[in-house]
C-alpha cells in the first residue's frame, strides 16, 4: 500500500501532470491544428483529475504548451476569482510549479472560458480556450461521420440556411454567443462559448489554441489569421454588448455582465474582465457607482 | 454595494473541508476500512473496476470509500488515476477457455459437458430484506465441492462444430486501444467492445433492453455465462517466453441469437459478445445483446433506424465519465453567455415591440 | 559509439522538451520566423535542432525517414534509442529529416485526406544557414509578410495549392529553426 499512497503525492506527478508520451501526442495535434487553421485535429484525450466539461481541453492544451518560466493567467468568465478558473490555477501552480497572475499584461499563457480579455493580447502571449462542443455543425447535424464530410467538401450551406431561418423568424440572427466563424476563408469553426462580442478580437496576435478534451479535438488560430464571422450582405455581423457604461470603472467598450442588486430588481452593469475593471479604477476611472482603485467595491 | 457572485480560493477549501467531515460520517460510528469495502461490497467494486478500466479491487475501494458510494464518482477517480500509470507492457490475450469457473450457466442447452454451475448468485433468492444482517458476527460458509481440474468447455463451440453457428476467425491483429487514439467512426468491433465494457452499466442495459423490446430485436439466448478468473500473461522479449503475472476475475457472456440467412449464406446462428472484469453478469448479457445489435451491417441485416444499431449514438454516450461531466458542467457559471442571450431577446422583443407600434398607428 | 547513442539526450526530459516545443510551437505560428532550440546533441550529421526537435515530436507512434546521408547506423541507434521511433520509408513516415535535396521528391510523403488532412508528414529541412532573405512569405501567422531563405520555390507553391491537404516544414541549421507551414504563400522577393 506504501507504493500506492506514494503515487498519489504531487512530486510523484510528471511537470505539468501529463505524461511526456501524452504530451508528444497532444503537442504533435497542436501543430498540425496551426499548419490548418480551424481544422479539428483528432487527439486521444486523457481523463484528467478535474470532470469532462470543466475544461479538460484547455487543461491538457495548457499542460502540453506550459514551460517553467511561462507565467500563467486562468479566467471564467472573464474573471479570474471565479470557482473554476481558482481551480484550475492551483492545479497548474501544483502541478507545473509556474507563476501565475491575474494580468492580462502580465500573462505568457492564458487560459480561458467563454472570453476573451479587453486588452489586446500581444505576439508573446498564447491563449488557450475551453471548448465544450467543438464541432460548429452538430447541432445542425449530430453525427461525426456527417460533419467530417461537410469539412472536407467545404460544404457549409446547412449553416447559412440556420442563420438564416434565424431572420426570417427573429429577424436577427439568434446566436449570441458560440457565433461560428470561417478561419482564412476555409473552415467554419465554432470560436468556444464566447459571447459574438468577442468575435473580432480573433484576428490578433497572439497564437490561439482551442482543446475541446471530452470530445477529443484540438485546433488553433495561428496569429494574424482571418477571422470572419458568418453573415449576410443585408445582415452584417453586429458585435453586441449591453448598451451601457461599466458602474465601476467607466468604460464605455468591455463586456459587461448584469449584476441585480436588490430585491426590487435594480442592477448594475460591471465589466466581465476583472483584470480590465481593476487596471482601470486603479488608473483612476470612476463609473456610476464605483469608488476609484479600492479593492472590488463591495 | 457590488453583490459578489465570484466564489474563491477560500470557499473552495471550506467546501472540501465539509465534505471530507460529511464523508466521515458520524464520529461516532466506527470508520469503515478499505479491505471491507472490497470483502463486503464486492459487485460495487467490480463495477468501479469494470467501467473505471483497471483491474485492482483494493484501489477501487478505496475509490468508493472517498466517493461516499457514488459508483460514477468513484470511477472517475480510478480512471484519472490509471491515466496517470505508465504502460510497461502488453499481456498476451487471456483465454477464457481456461477460466477456472465460479458459475456457468447455458439457456440454450438442458446440460453441457462441465455442467451448470450455479456458483454465487442472487438468481433464485428470494428477495426479502433479510434483518438478520442487520445484527452483526454472522460468517456463513457454504458447502464446499472439489475443484474439476478440467478446463470448461465452450457451449458455443459445440454449436461451431456443425457449422450451425457463424464463426468469429481467430486474428493475429493489434486491435486499436480506445485509451490511446480518438475515436473513429465507423468504429470497428474491437473498438466497439472496448468502448461497452468501460460503459455505462444502466446505458448499456437500458439500450440490451430496448433491443429485447423489438428496437432491432435480435432473438438472443444466453448460450454461455461463465464468472472465474484467468491467468495473465505477458511476454518477456529477454526470457522469450511469456511470464504469469497475476490473475483476474472475469464475467463472460456469448449470446446465441437467430439469423434468417440471407441469399448466399443458409440460416446459422449467430453471436454478441460480452467480457467485463469481476462478477457483473447483469453488464455483460447486456453488452453481448448490444454488440449483437451493432453488427447488423457485416450480417447483412436491415437497419431499422433503432438506437442500439447506431454505433455513432451508442458509442458516442456509453461513458459515463464523459456524460456526467458534461451535464454536471452546466453548474459552472455561463453568466457571460446567458448575458448575451439576455440582450439579444430584448432586442428582438424591442424591435417586435415597435413593429406592433408602428402598425397600429397606421 | 555505445556511449554516442546513449548520450546526447535531453537530461531534464518534462523540462527540456517543453521548451523545444515552445520554440516548435512559435515557428508553426509564425512562419519564416527564426527560433532557437537547444537541448539535444545527436550524431552528426543531425542537427542539434533537428535533434531536440525529434525529441520533443517523435515516439513509437511516429515513423521516422532518414533521408540519404542522414541515415547512417550510429543516428538510427540513437534516434532509437531515445525515441523508439520506427525507421520507415517516405511514404510511411510521419517525420523526415535530411537536406533538400536528399529528402526529396515530394510526392511519396503523406499529404493527408480531405477528410484528416492532418494525418501528413513533416519534413524537417537540414539547412547551412537561416537567413531573412530571398522568398516572400505570406499568410497566416505573418502580419505583412516575412523573409526566409528556401531552397527553392515551386515545390512549396505546389505544396500550398494542396491546401487543406499538404506537406509542413521546419527547416533547421545548428540550433535554430523556422516552419513553413502548408498555408504559407511564396514568392521570389
Amino acid at each position: 500500500m506504501t507504493d500506492k499512497n506514494q503515487a498519489m503525492t504531487d512530486t510523484h506527478y510528471n511537470f505539468a501532470y501529463l505524461d511526456e508520451q501524452t504530451k508528444r501526442m497532444i503537442r504533435r495535434a497542436l501543430l498540425k491544428g496551426l499548419a490548418i487553421p480551424g481544422y479539428q485535429v483528432p487527439f486521444a484525450s486523457r481523463e484528467m483529475p478535474m470532470p469532462y466539461g470543466w475544461g479538460t481541453g484547455g487543461v491538457q492544451v495548457s499542460a502540453a504548451v506550459l514551460t517553467p518560466e511561462d507565467r500563467m493567467k486562468v479566467i471564467d468568465q472573464g474573471a479570474d476569482d471565479t470557482t473554476n478558473a481558482v481551480s484550475i490555477r492551483k492545479f497548474f501552480e501544483r502541478t507545473a510549479g509556474v507563476d501565475t497572475t491575474e494580468r492580462t499584461a502580465e500573462a505568457t499563457v492564458i487560459q480561458t472560458r467563454h472570453r476573451i480579455p479587453e486588452t489586446e493580447l500581444t505576439e508573446d502571449q498564447i491563449l488557450v480556450y475551453q471548448v465544450p462542443i467543438p464541432e460548429p455543425l452538430r447541432f445542425l447535424e449530430p453525427r461525426e461521420t456527417e460533419t467530417r464530410k461537410m469539412h472536407a467538401l467545404e460544404e457549409y450551406g446547412l449553416m447559412h440556411v440556420k442563420l438564416y431561418e434565424d431572420i426570417a423568424r427573429h429577424g436577427n440572427i439568434a446566436t449570441a454567443y458560440a457565433y461560428p466563424v470561417k478561419v482564412e476563408g476555409r473552415y467554419v469553426m465554432d470560436p468556444s462559448p464566447i459571447p459574438k462580442f468577442d468575435n473580432p478580437k480573433m484576428e490578433m496576435a497572439a497564437i490561439q489554441l482551442f482543446g475541446a478534451g471530452r470530445e477529443q479535438r484540438i485546433y488553433a488560430v495561428p496569429p494574424y489569421t482571418r477571422v470572419v464571422s458568418l453573415d449576410f450582405e443585408d445582415y452584417p455581423f453586429e458585435p453586441s454588448k449591453a448598451d451601457h457604461a461599466c458602474d465601476l470603472c467607466g468604460a464605455q467598450n468591455s463586456y459587461l455582465d448584469e449584476v441585480i442588486v436588490d430585491d426590487a430588481g435594480g442592477r448594475m452593469f460591471v465589466c466581465s474582465d476583472t483584470d480590465f475593471c481593476t487596471t482601470r479604477r486603479d488608473g483612476g476611472h470612476v463609473g456610476r457607482l464605483g469608488a476609484p482603485g479600492t479593492e472590488d467595491a463591495a | 454595494m457590488y453583490v459578489a457572485v465570484k466564489g474563491g480560493e477560500r470557499a473552495i477549501d471550506n467546501a472540501h473541508a465539509w465534505l471530507a467531515e460529511e464523508r466521515r460520517g458520524s464520529p461516532d460510528i466506527a470508520e469503515l476500512t478499505v479491505p471491507q469495502i472490497r470483502e463486503q461490497l464486492a459487485l460495487a467494486v467490480n463495477r468501479v473496476m469494470a467501467e473505471g478500466s483497471l483491474f485492482d479491487p483494493d484501489l477501487a475501494a478505496l475509490a468508493i470509500k472517498q466517493a461516499r458510494g457514488d459508483l460514477i464518482e468513484a470511477i472517475f477517480l480510478i480512471r484519472a488515476y490509471r491515466t496517470t500509470l505508465p504502460r510497461l507492457g502488453v499481456s498476451t490475450p487471456v483465454d477464457t477457455g481456461e477460466m477456472a469457473c465460479d458459475r456457468r450457466i447455458s439457456a440454450t442447452f438442458k446440460d453441457v459437458p462441465g455442467g451448470q454451475v450455479l456458483g454465487p448468485t442472487f438468481d433464485y433468492t428470494h428477495r426479502l430484506l433479510d434483518f438478520k444482517l442487520a445484527a452483526e458476527g454472522e460468517t456463513p460458509t457454504a458447502p464446499q465441492a472439489p475443484a474439476q481440474g478440467e478446463p470448461t468447455p465452450r457451449v458455443t463451440d459445440y454449436l461451431n462444430r456443425d457449422g450451425l453457428i457463424q464463426p468469429e476467425p481467430a486474428s493475429d491483429t493489434t486491435p486499436p486501444d480506445l485509451t490511446r487514439e480518438p475515436m473513429e467512426f465507423p468504429a470497428n468491433r474491437a473498438l466497439r467492445l472496448q468502448s461497452l465494457t468501460r460503459g455505462d452499466e444502466g446505458f448499456v442495459l437500458g439500450m440490451a433492453y430496448s433491443t429485447q423490446r423489438g428496437y432491432a430485436r435480435n432473438h438472443p439466448f444466453v448460450g454461455e455465462l461463465r464468472i472465474g478468473t484467468v491467468p495473465v500473461e505477458m511476454d518477456v522479449p529477454e526470457l522469450g517466453f511469456a511470464v504469469g503475472i497475476g490473475e483476474i476475475t472475469l464475467t463472460e457472456c456469448e449470446s446465441v441469437n437467430q439469423f434468417t440467412g440471407s441469399k448466399t449464406e443458409p440460416p446459422q446462428f449467430t453471436r454478441g459478445y460480452g467480457l467485463v472484469f469481476g462478477q457483473s453478469e447483469r453488464k455483460a448479457i447486456s453488452m453481448a445483446l448490444v454488440d449483437r445489435a451493432l453488427r447488423w451491417k457485416e450480417l447483412g441485416e436491415d437497419n431499422v433506424g433503432a438506437p442500439a444499431q447506431d454505433a455513432e449514438f451508442v458509442l458516442s454516450h456509453a461513458d459515463n465519465i464523459q456524460a456526467s461531466g458534461f451535464l454536471e458542467h452546466i453548474k459552472l457559471p455561463h453568466y457571460v453567455d446567458f448575458q448575451s442571450e439576455l440582450e439579444l431577446i430584448r432586442r428582438i422583443r424591442a424591435e417586435a415591440q415597435a413593429a406592433q407600434a408602428q402598425e397600429a398607428a397606421e | 559509439m555505445a556511449s554516442q547513442i546513449l548520450d546526447g539526450g535531453f537530461s531534464d526530459v518534462p523540462v527540456q522538451s517543453a521548451r523545444a516545443f515552445r520554440a516548435a510551437l512559435s515557428a508553426m505560428a509564425r512562419p519564416g520566423r527564426v527560433y532557437d532550440i537547444s537541448g539535444a546533441m545527436p550524431p552528426a550529421p543531425l542537427s542539434p535542432a533537428a535533434g531536440s526537435l525529434l525529441l520533443t515530436l517523435a515516439d513509437p507512434g511516429t515513423p521516422v525517414f532518414l533521408a540519404g546521408a542522414h541515415d547512417t547506423p550510429e543516428l538510427r541507434a540513437w534516434l532509437i534509442f531515445h525515441t523508439g521511433v520506427p525507421i520507415a520509408p517516405r511514404e510511411e513516415a510521419a517525420f523526415a529529416v535530411g537536406t533538400w535535396t536528399e529528402l526529396l521528391p515530394l510526392e511519396p510523403y503523406r499529404k493527408g485526406t480531405p477528410e484528416y488532412p492532418d494525418r501528413s508528414a513533416t519534413l524537417i529541412v537540414e539547412v547551412a544557414t537561416l537567413a531573412a532573405s530571398g522568398a516572400r512569405l505570406t499568410g497566416p501567422g505573418i502580419e505583412t509578410a516575412r523573409m526566409l531563405s528556401l531552397p527553392e520555390l515551386e515545390p512549396f507553391r505546389r505544396n500550398a495549392a494542396l491546401f487543406p491537404r499538404g506537406l509542413d516544414f521546419y527547416f533547421t541549421a545548428g540550433a535554430r529553426l523556422a516552419a513553413l507551414p502548408r498555408t504559407t504563400k511564396v514568392e521570389a522577393a
